[in-house]
């Protein structure tokens, strides 16, 4: 009985959400008294750097053909290595690649799996976010084999110290119809659900002319930006910035919202943030019922502010 | 091309969220249904598109019970060909996939096109699940599809990037924003629905490997705290003293 982590990396190295999801599987092993061991798919350095976060062994399957992500060949690794160790217990982020991964290979191993775990089980009972983010469920896993996805930037992640030892493990690929053509990169979305801050504004705004203060105020922050859905629709903002229940779900430290209403699909992408600032001229906006902090003003008067105010303690 | 859409019944997006039966099942009093937005814009109207452009046959899928059936007409007025309700209570992704993959094998598919995610459930599992036990390639999140006879050009996001990638069908993948525009059924769509064939079909024998035990609300925010317009500074300080969030 162990737990398997499956640790994502891309372009060579982890990712943050790799970090994450090990050491949720460590924290999990550790109050069963058992090994977190982690499989690592692909062409990647710094493994050791796992052991850090609990992981005590990494099983590395370098073949260069999963340097290209093909999730019906990673689920095949992973069901492996699972194999291999004896795993009861498998763990992934519900990132983009927990989401084409675990499924796969729930249906393969017929383990049932919960996706977007937003703390360590209880038992078999899992607690994740329903009804995008308005409430949570405690679901129980069933089966012998169990899977859960891990919803990013939820559970504290705690540093153990130490290094893990890295084995070469190799495991026949099978051959799977997908032939990637090419990886664009839309640098603005992705940082969007990785951030720690956002700067976000709306329909308030007026026009697309307008957001260079936005763009100013999330410079000062180093946050990134994103939007309302009407104001990606008519086209005053890149799609990609679109957050909410059709957009984007963020989960950042700290969301700043100017000039938007606080509509309940909007709220669904962003209710996971820490803290949130709204910024609105509508005393009643109903976005207030769900911030932390507000103002109720003309965000031409305080962004402007902000960006000066933020500039001064940080000494820019 | 044999295209099928599998649709899954959704709370309206601005329903209250609500639970009884000692908090373990959701309060379906007064909530409308829909179809779930991503089935409903993205995967059931590029099924749509594509057989408007290359023939074929669009067929919308749903596991559930006969309370899905207003849905089921809706995706009907909006353009599909016919329907089919696998009938079963639906609580597992897995039972839910096994259902849905058992059919598709049975009629032979070329696409199987299902949503990013339930907007209540928000598993994003469905899909893959079902292309494993159909033991086809999965594009997850998928935000564009070309065809080309029998191969298909798509966009889906990865970490690091948007990957472009080419398969043969058979395939399934799921629907995120991008791959189509929503349409709205036209009072021509909605009388023809009436007449579209809606199958009932019994659900086969499947094993369940999750059970829900209990729903919780988020604690309330504890109220927001107000800072003076003219003094924008007090707000900045609170986000980097006591938020710690800068
Ligand atoms: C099925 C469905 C899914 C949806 N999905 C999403 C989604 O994913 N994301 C999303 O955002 N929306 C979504 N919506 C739309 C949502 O219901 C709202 O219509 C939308 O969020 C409103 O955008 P807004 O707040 O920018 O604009 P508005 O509602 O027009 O609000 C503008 C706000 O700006 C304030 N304002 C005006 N001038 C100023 C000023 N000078 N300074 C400060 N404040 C000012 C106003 O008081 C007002 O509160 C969805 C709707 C449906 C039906
Ligand atoms: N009961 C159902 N009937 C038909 N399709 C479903 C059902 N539940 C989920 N799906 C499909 O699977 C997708 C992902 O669902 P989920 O894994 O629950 O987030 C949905 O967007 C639908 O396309």
């Amino acid at each position: 009985m162990s737990v398997l982590i499956y640790a994502d990396s891309t372009k060579g190295a982890l990712t943050k959400n790799a970090f994450e999801a090990a050491n949720y599987g460590a924290q999990l092993a550790k109050a069963a008294g058992t090994d977190a061991i982690a499989v690592v798919a692909g062409s990647a350095s710094g493994l050791e750097e796992l052991g850090n976060y609990g992981i005590s062994k990494v099983l590395h399957v370098s073949d260069a053909s999963l340097d290209n992500f093909d999730p019906q060949k990673v689920a095949h690794v992973v069901a492996a290595a699972a194999s291999e160790i004896g795993a009861d217990t498998i763990i992934f982020a519900h990132d983009y690649t927990g989401k084409a991964v675990a499924p796969r290979l729930s249906a393969k191993l017929d383990a049932g799996l919960v996706s977007g775990a937003v703390a360590l089980p209880n038992g078999n009972v899992v607690k994740k976010a329903v009804f995008s983010g308005k409430a949570f469920a405690e679901i129980e896993i069933t089966t012998a084999t169990k899977i859960i996805s891990v919803l990013p930037n939820s559970v504290d992640k705690v540093e153990t110290g130490g290094s893990a030892s890295v084995e070469t493990f190799s495991v026949e690929l099978p051959s799977t119809g997908i032939t990637v053509k090419e990886i664009k990169k839309e640098s603005t979305e992705l940082s969007l659900t990785e951030a720690d801050i956002v700067v976000s504004a709306g329909r308030g705004l007026k026009g697309p002319e307008n957001w260079g203060m936005i763009e100013d105020l999330a410079k000062a922050l180093g946050a990134a930006t994103a939007c309302s859905r009407p104001v990606a629709d008519i086209g005053w903002r890149p799609h990609h910035e679109h957050v909410g229940q059709t957009g984007l779900a963020i989960r950042p430290n700290l969301y700043i919202a100017a000039g938007i209403s606080g509509a309940i699909q909007h709220l669904a992408g962003v209710n996971g943030s820490k803290v949130i600032v709204v910024i609105n001229t509508d005393p009643e906006a109903p976005f207030f019922k769900a911030a932390d902090y507000g103002i109720v003003g003309d965000a031409f008067e305080v962004i402007p502010k902000m960006v000066e105010a933020v500039k001064k303690l940080k000494g820019i | 091309m044999k295209i099928l859409v599998c649709i899954s019944k959704a709370p309206d997006t601005t329903a209250k969220i609500a639970f009884t039966d000692g908090d373990t099942k959701f309060d379906e009093n007064g909530v409308q249904f829909i179809v779930n937005p991503y089935d409903e814009w993205y995967a059931l109207v590029r099924g749509l598109e594509l057989k408007e452009a290359n023939g074929g046959t669009v067929t919308v899928l749903n596991v559930g019970g006969a309370d899905s059936d207003p849905i089921i007409r809706k995706a009907l007025a909006i353009g599909a060909d016919d329907a089919v309700r696998i009938d079963a209570e639906t609580t597992d992704a897995l039972y839910v996939a096994k259902q849905i993959a058992n059919y598709a094998k049975e009629q032979g598919y070329d696409i199987v096109l299902s949503g990013k995610e339930t907007i209540d459930y928000n598993g994003s599992q469905v899909g893959g699940m079902v292309a494993e036990l159909m033991d086809v390639p999965y594009i997850s999140l998928a935000s564009k599809l070309e065809l080309n006879g029998n191969t298909a050009t798509l966009e889906r996001e990865i970490e690091g990037g948007v990957e472009v990638l080419e398969v043969n069908t058979p395939f399934v993948l799921s629907a995120a924003k991008g791959m189509a525009e929503a349409r709205i059924p036209n009072m021509r769509g909605i009388m023809a629905a009436r007449s579209k064939p809606l199958t009932v079909v019994p659900a086969s024998e499947a094993t369940t490997s999750t059970t829900i035990k209990g729903f919780t609300l988020p604690p309330a925010k504890s109220g927001c705290r107000y800072v003076d317009a003219d003094n924008v500074e007090e707000l900045i300080d609170l986000l980097h003293n006591e938020a710690k969030a800068i």
